[in-house]
C-alpha cells in the first residue's frame, strides 16, 4: 500500500480466491447436472475438490492475516456480525423445509384433495419411534453442545487450554457419533426417499440438518487443530466463537426437527 | 475537509489489469464490474423482448418458425415455434430479475456508493465482496449454458416461465431446467453474501458520529434491501432445491401422485418473490431521493418518515405474497387478508411519493438528465402502483389475472420504475465514477425516447388486458391487433433509446468533458461521495471523515 491508512478497518490485498472459488462452484454445479443426467460424475467430483481447495486456501489466508494482527477489535466485531447474519440466512433456508413439512402435516392432500383432508402420516408410512434412537441422538447433540460451551468457558474465563482441548474433542466425537447414528437410522427407515411426500419431507429436512452437523463437526475439528497449533488466546478467538455459534444453531434446528417431525408429526 | 481526497491525488495506481479487475478487493472497482456485466446481460434480455414484440406486431406467427428464424423475409410456410417463444419469455424474466436489476442497483450502486456515503474505507469483507461478483458471473454462465442445453420439446432451453412453476418445471426434459435452477442458486448465494457484507458494513463502519438516523437515504435503502435478500433468498433456495429433487431423485414435493402439492411451490416461491420486487425497487428509491434533493436545491423532505417508510415497505413485503395467486383456490378469509395487507403497502409508498413531491415543492428545479429520469420514475411508478392497487382486489383480479394488464402493471413498476432509477443513478454519478461527463443534450434525448418508448409499449397493454388478452402467448386474435401494433413500435423506440444509451456511455468515456470539481452539481448533493475527487482514488477515507464533512443539519 502506497501510504498509511489511519483507521482500524481491514483493507485487503488483491486475492485470486474469489475468482477461483466461483470457477470451482461453476464446475461443481455444471458437473452435478451432468451427473444427474448420467453423463459422468467426475466433473462434479473435480469441482468439489477444487471448491474444498479454495476454501482451504482462502481461510488459511484469513488465519494468517489474523496472526499478523489485521483483525483489530472493530474488524472482529464485523466478523461476528457476518457469522450471525450467515446463521440467520441458514435459519431461513430451513424455514422452507419446515414449511413443506407443516403444510403437508397440517393439510395433507387427501383422496378427494383438496376438498377433504387426508391423513398424516400418509397411509402405509411407518414412522420412527421418537423415544428410541431420535431421543438418544437429541441427548448426544445436546451433550456435544455442552462440551463446546465448556471448551469456550475454559478458554475465555480460565485460559485453560488443556480443558478446552478436551471439550473440543468430546464435542467432535459426539458430533461424529450423531452422524453415525443418523446414518444407521436412515438405513432402517420403513419408508423411501422417493415417491411419497413423507419420505421427501423427512429426508430432506433431517438430511440438510445432518449435512450441517457434518460441516459443524469439521469446523470444530479445524478449531481443535488450530488450538494444538497454538492459535486462539483468551481475548481473541473469533474463529472458535463462530464454530461454537454454528454448532448451537445446528443443535437448535435439531430440537425443532425432533419436536415437530419426530414427536408431533408421528 | 477531505484530507483523504488530497492524499488520493498523489497516489499512483500501479495495479496491473488482471490484478485490478479479476482479483479485486476494492468496492469501487467491484461496483463498476457489476454495472458493466449487468448492462451486457441487460442488453441480451432486452434483445429477447424486442424479438418477442416483433413477433407480436401482427397477428399470426411471422418470425419464430420451426423452419428457422425469418427476420428479413416472409417465409412461404411458418410452423409456429411455441417453445422458442416460451424460452425467450422465460430467460427475459430470469435474467432481468436475478442478473440485471439486482446486480445493477444492489451490486453496482450499492457497492460503489453505500460505503462512500457512510464514510467507510471499503466494505466489511472486501474479498467476499469479489466472491459475490464472480458467483454472479458464474450464475450468468450457468444461465447461458441452460439456454443452449437440451430442454423441453426436443429443443434447446427451458420454456417454463421465470417463476419455474411445477408441474411445467418438473416435467420439462433435458438438462436445461437443472442448469437454470443452479443458476438461480448461485446468483442467490451471491446476493446473500452481498447482503451479509452490506449489513455488516452499514452497522459496523459508519463514520464517527454518524448515528443510524443520520445515514443518507441511499445507504438506508441498501441496508433494508440487504435484509430482504438475507431473509427471502434462502427460502427460494429451498423451494428450487425441492424442484431439483423432484426432477432428478423422485421426490414428490409438488406431485400430487405422491401426496405433494404444486400450490405449495407457489406459496414458497412468492414468499421470496414479493420481497424480491422490493429488493428490485428499494435501492432505486434511495437514488432518486438524492437526485430530487440535488435538483430541487432543497434537503429531502421528511427524512425520518422516508427511512421508516423504507423499513415498513420491507417488513410488509413479507406478509403479502399470496396476492400473486388469488386464483389458485384459497379461502375467502385468506384472500381478504392478503388483499388488506397488500393495500396497506400503499401507505408507506404514498409517504415516499408525497415526500418526493414535497421536496420539489418550492424548490429551484433544474431539469438535468438525472432529474428527468427521476421525474419519469415518479410518474410511471405511481401509475404502476395504482394499477397494483387495482390488482390487489381479489375480486377484480379474477378478470385481470394472467392478462396483459398484469404485464403492464409490473413493467410500470420495474421496467419503468427500477430501470428509470438505474438510468437516473448512472447519469447522476457518471462523472463521479469515470471522471468524465455525459453530453447533456444526448442524455435528454435518451430520456425522451425512452419515456415515450416505454409508455407506447406498456400503456396500450392495459387496454389489451382489459379486453382479455392473456399473457405469455406467441399469437393472438385479430381483435387485439391494433394496440399490439402500437406496443411493438414502442418497444422498437425503447430499444433504439437503449442503443443510444450505450453510444452516450462510450462517447462520454472517451470524449466526454473532464470533470474537475469534486461536486459538479450543487451544494445540495451533500453526501460524502461529493467530497471526493472524480473519479475517487483507489483508497478512499484513509483518514476517516470528520463530522462537518457530512452533517449539514442545524441541530448540532
Amino acid at each position: 500500500m502506497a501510504h498509511e491508512k489511519n483507521h482500524d478497518y481491514h483493507i485487503l490485498n488483491p486475492s485470486i480466491w474469489p475468482l477461483l472459488g466461483a470457477l470451482a462452484g461453476f464446475i461443481m454445479l455444471f458437473g452435478a447436472v451432468l451427473y444427474m443426467h448420467d453423463v459422468t460424475a467426475w466433473i462434479m467430483i473435480i469441482g468439489f475438490v477444487f471448491t474444498c481447495y479454495v476454501m482451504y486456501g482462502w481461510w488459511a489466508d484469513v488465519v494468517a492475516e489474523s496472526n499478523v494482527g489485521d483483525h483489530t477489535p472493530v474488524v472482529k466485531i464485523g466478523l461476528r456480525y457476518g457469522v450471525v447474519l450467515f446463521i440467520i440466512s441458514e435459519v431461513m433456508f430451513f424455514a422452507a423445509w419446515f414449511w413443506t413439512f407443516f403444510k403437508h402435516a397440517l393439510y395433507p392432500m387427501g383422496p378427494e384433495s383438496p376438498m377433504v383432508d387426508g391423513q398424516w402420516p400418509p397411509a402405509g408410512i411407518e414412522t420412527f419411534d421418537p423415544w428410541h434412537l431420535p431421543l438418544i441422538n437429541t441427548l448426544i447433540l445436546l451433550c456435544s453442545g455442552m462440551a463446546a460451551t465448556w471448551a469456550h468457558h475454559a478458554l475465555a474465563h480460565e485460559n485453560n487450554r488443556e480443558d478446552m482441548k478436551w471439550g473440543l474433542v468430546i464435542a467432535i466425537v459426539l458430533g461424529v457419533f450423531f452422524t453415525i447414528l443418523q446414518a444407521y437410522e436412515y438405513s432402517h427407515a420403513a419408508f423411501g426417499f422417493a415417491g411419497n411426500i413423507y419420505g421427501a419431507s423427512f429426508f430432506m429436512a433431517t438430511g440438510f440438518h445432518g449435512f450441517h452437523v457434518i460441516i459443524g463437526t469439521i469446523f470444530l475439528a479445524v478449531c481443535l487443530f488450530r488450538l494444538m497449533a497454538g492459535h486462539f488466546t483468551q481475548e481473541s478467538h473469533v474463529g472458535f466463537e463462530a464454530a461454537a455459534w454454528y454448532w448451537h444453531f445446528v443443535d437448535v434446528v435439531w430440537l425443532f426437527l425432533f419436536a415437530s417431525i419426530y414427536i408431533w408429526g408421528a | 475537509m477531505a484530507d483523504a481526497a488530497i492524499h488520493g491525488h498523489e497516489h499512483e495506481d500501479n495495479r496491473g489489469f488482471f490484478t485490478r479487475w479479476f482479483m479485486s478487493t476494492n468496492h469501487k472497482d467491484i461496483g463498476i464490474l457489476y454495472l458493466v456485466v449487468s448492462a451486457l446481460v441487460g442488453l441480451i434480455a432486452v434483445i429477447f423482448t424486442v424479438f418477442m414484440r416483433l413477433e407480436l406486431m401482427h397477428p399470426g406467427v411471422q418470425y419464430m418458425c420451426l423452419e428457422g428464424l425469418h427476420l428479413f423475409s416472409t417465409p412461404e410456410t411458418c410452423t409456429p415455434n411455441g417453445h422458442l417463444w416460451n424460452v425467450l419469455i422465460t430467460y427475459h424474466g430470469v435474467l432481468m430479475m436475478f442478473f440485471v436489476v439486482i446486480p445493477a442497483l444492489f451490486g453496482g450502486f450499492g457497492n460503489y456508493f453505500m460505503p462512500l456515503q457512510i464514510g467507510a474505507p471499503d466494505m466489511a469483507f472486501p474479498r467476499m465482496n469479489n466472491l459475490s461478483f464472480w458467483m454472479y458471473v458464474a450464475g450468468v454462465a450457468l444461465g447461458i449454458a441452460s439456454m443452449f442445453s437440451p430442454g423441453g420439446n426436443g429443443q434447446l432451453g427451458s420454456g417454463v416461465g421465470w417463476v419455474l412453476y411445477p408441474p411445467l418445471s418438473t416435467l420439462e426434459g433435458g438438462m436445461s431446467m437443472d442448469l437454470a435452477i443452479f443458476a438461480v442458486h448461485v446468483s442467490g448465494a451471491s446476493s446473500i453474501l452481498g447482503a451479509i457484507n452490506m449489513i455488516t458494513t452499514f452497522l459496523n463502519m459508519r463514520a464517527p458520529g454518524m448515528t443510524l438516523f443520520k445515514v443518507p437515504l441511499f445507504a438506508w435503502s441498501i441496508f433494508v434491501t440487504a435484509w430482504l435478500i438475507l431473509l427471502a433468498l434462502p427460502v427460494l433456495a429451498g423451494a428450487i432445491t425441492m424442484l431439483l429433487t423432484d426432477r432428478n431423485f423422485g421426490t414428490t414435493f409438488f406431485d400430487p401422485a405422491g401426496g405433494g402439492d404444486p400450490v405449495l411451490y407457489q406459496h414458497i416461491l412468492w414468499f421470496f418473490g414479493h420481497p424480491e420486487v422490493y429488493i428490485v425497487i428499494l435501492p432505486g428509491f434511495g437514488i432518486v431521493s438524492h437526485v430530487f434533493a440535488t435538483f430541487s436545491r432543497k434537503p429531502i423532505f421528511g427524512y425520518l418518515p422516508m427511512v421508516w417508510a423504507l423499513i415498513a415497505i420491507g417488513a410488509l413485503g413479507f406478509v403479502v405474497w399470496a396476492h400473486h395467486m388469488y386464483t389458485v383456490g384459497m379461502s375467502l378469509t385468506q384472500q381478504s387478508y392478503f388483499m388488506l395487507a397488500t393495500m396497506v403497502i400503499a401507505v408507506p409508498t404514498g409517504i415516499k411519493i408525497f415526500s418526493w413531491i414535497a421536496t420539489m415543492w418550492g424548490g429551484s428545479l433544474e431539469f438535468k438528465t438525472p432529474m428527468l429520469f427521476s421525474l419519469g420514475f415518479l410518474v410511471l411508478f405511481t401509475i404502476g402502483g395504482v394499477t397494483g392497487i387495482v390488482l390487489a382486489q381479489a375480486g377484480v383480479d379474477r378478470a385481470y389475472h394472467d392478462t396483459y394488464y398484469v404485464v403492464a402493471h409490473f413493467h410500470y413498476t420495474m421496467s419503468m420504475g427500477a430501470a428509470f432509477t438505474i438510468f437516473a443513478g448512472i447519469y447522476f454519478y457518471f462523472g463521479k465514477m469515470t471522471g468524465r461527463q455525459y453530453p447533456e443534450f444526448w442524455g435528454k434525448v435518451h430520456f425522451w425516447m425512452f419515456f415515450i418508448g416505454v409508455n407506447l409499449t406498456f400503456f396500450p397493454q392495459h387496454f389489451l388486458g382489459r379486453q382479455g388478452m392473456p399473457r405469455r402467448y406467441i399469437d393472438y386474435p385479430e381483435a387485439f391487433a391494433y394496440w399490439n401494433y402500437v406496443s411493438s413500435w414502442g418497444a422498437l423506440l425503447s430499444f433504439a433509446s437503449f442503443v443510444l444509451f450505450f453510444g452516450i456511455v462510450f462517447y462520454a468515456l472517451f470524449r466526454g468533458a473532464k470533470v474537475t470539481e469534486n461536486n459538479y452539481w450543487n451544494e445540495y448533493a451533500d453526501t460524502l461521495e461529493w467530497t471526493l475527487p472524480s473519479p475517487p482514488p483507489e483508497h478512499t477515507f484513509e483518514q476517516l471523515p470528520k463530522r462537518e464533512d457530512w452533517d449539514k443539519s442545524h441541530a448540532h
